[in-house]
């Protein structure tokens, strides 16, 4: 996360912090138990004021958007994120679906069902090994 | 709210019959870093002195973590846990940079060996150079590590940054910030540049002849100021002095200026009842609240 703070603009310093913390928050940037730099990290990067720091901290916790855990830091609240593999999983299963389903109602049993998918994919490993040695 | 530890009632204090404070109230609770702001002559480097111990007012009360400092035993109980760095930065000519260190050293238990070798190693202090041959930003970090190594609580500070190059002055900020964070220590100082006081202060001070004008938390003053921008058809009515909460009015024809704290949405729905064809509302920087607040009215 790359905060920025414009020290001379009439908008209170904390509120500049907590819009950029609550943006990156929305955008994904960091996520659910998610480690937030310490108050003194941020005030020493900055060279900016500790205890302005901790106020957008106090209010973004008020607001739901961190958690404070004392002697340990400061955590984004919201879910978790999904592993790069979890996602592919659900992707796939999203994709493979639809045929599964016509494949029912087309009258395949579970074992046939099967015999497609493993097919499909030992011709995919050939096509691939195939277009390996023509290079 | 966090203690006080240092405040001020009604300070005042004259030279030759001629007032140089006159009612002076201020308040800066623990672990803040205040920036104390002025123009020249506003009183800044009057009320040091007289917060350090250097001189005594003519009345009025100072008080220091919580108690009144009337008594010379008081005034000396209270200084042991204040550090000031003056702008003369007046350290003894006949020594080098380690005959100093160590000399101050003998008068404080709680001396810091850890904060004294840090600070030596990030200034990059000659040890063996006299005292009168360091340039004025040298002087300056010797006069810092011997206030910040001594353990003081309240470090009071004279343009601290005054002499310094611009990377040199963000260091000293960052380690300001990085005091501030660390015991709760109080940082109160006085300076001229608006720049590096909206960067490290949690908390304004300005002083105009004399008199507080304003003293808060700066992030709420940027809240609650608002600079209204008025336009009228005509020549803009009297009646715009007495609008609720204004802090400063200006007038430049049709066109009228109003700096308002409190209740801005009065002045606002005022403003249009007086017949303003065009109303803007913005924010108010530091630097505004500062120019409007000492300019003669």
């Amino acid at each position: 996360m790359n905060l920025r703070v414009d020290f001379s603009s009439g908008v209170p310093i904390y509120l500049q912090l907590m819009e950029q913390i609550k943006h990156a928050a929305d955008s994904g940037a960091i996520r659910g138990g998610e480690q937030l730099p310490t108050i003194r990290k941020i005030a020493e990067e900055l060279a900016m004021n500790p205890n302005t720091v901790a106020r957008a901290y106090r209010e973004l916790e008020r607001a739901g958007v961190v958690e404070v855990r004392h002697g340990s830091g400061v955590f984004v609240v919201g879910p978790p994120a999904l592993s790069k593999k979890t996602v592919g999983i659900r992707k796939a299963g999203d994709a493979l679906r639809p045929a599964i389903k016509q494949g029912i109602a087309l009258g395949l049993s579970e074992a046939e069902l099967r015999r497609v998918f493993e097919d499909e994919l030992s011709r995919l490993k050939d096509n691939a090994a195939e277009a390996r040695r023509n290079n | 709210m966090n203690e006080i530890v240092l405040s001020t009632s009604n300070l005042a204090k004259s030279f030759d019959g001629k007032p140089a404070l006159r009612r002076l109230n201020l308040e800066v609770p623990r672990g803040s870093i205040c920036g104390f702001l002025g123009r020249n002559g506003a009183g800044k480097t009057t009320t040091l002195k007289l917060l350090s111990g250097m001189m005594r007012p003519d009345s009025g009360e100072i008080r220091m973590f919580g108690d009144a400092v009337k008594s010379e035993a008081q005034s000396i109980a209270a200084r042991r846990r204040i550090a000031f760095v003056s702008e003369d930065k007046d350290l003894y000519s006949f020594m080098t940079v380690d005959q100093t260190i160590r000399f101050t050293r003998a008068f404080f238990p709680a001396w810091r060996l850890d904060l004294e070798e840090k600070y030596l190693d990030l200034f990059e202090l000659p040890r063996k150079k006299a005292v009168p041959k360091l340039s004025k930003g040298m002087r300056t970090q010797l006069m810092l590590l011997l206030a910040m190594a001594r353990g003081a609580d309240l470090p009071m500070m004279d343009e601290p940054t005054s002499g310094l190059d611009p990377a040199m002055t963000e260091d000293i900020l960052r380690i300001l910030g990085d005091l501030a964070a660390t015991d709760g220590t109080t940082i109160f100082f006085s300076s001229h540049q608006l720049a590096e006081v909206e960067q490290i202060c949690d908390r304004v001070c300005l002083i105009d002849r004399g008199q507080v004008v304003i003293d808060g938390v700066l992030d709420d003053l940027k809240a609650e100021y608002r600079r209204i921008l008025l336009v009228f058809d005509g020549e803009p009515p009297r009646e715009l002095a007495d609008l609720p909460g204004i802090d400063h009015l200006r007038r430049h024809g049709r066109t009228v200026s109003l700096l308002v704290h409190t209740d801005v949405e009065a002045a606002l729905d005022r403003a249009q009842e007086l017949g303003a064809s065009s109303v803007e509302v913005r924010p108010v920087t530091l630097k505004e609240l500062f120019l409007d607040h000492v300019r003669g009215e």
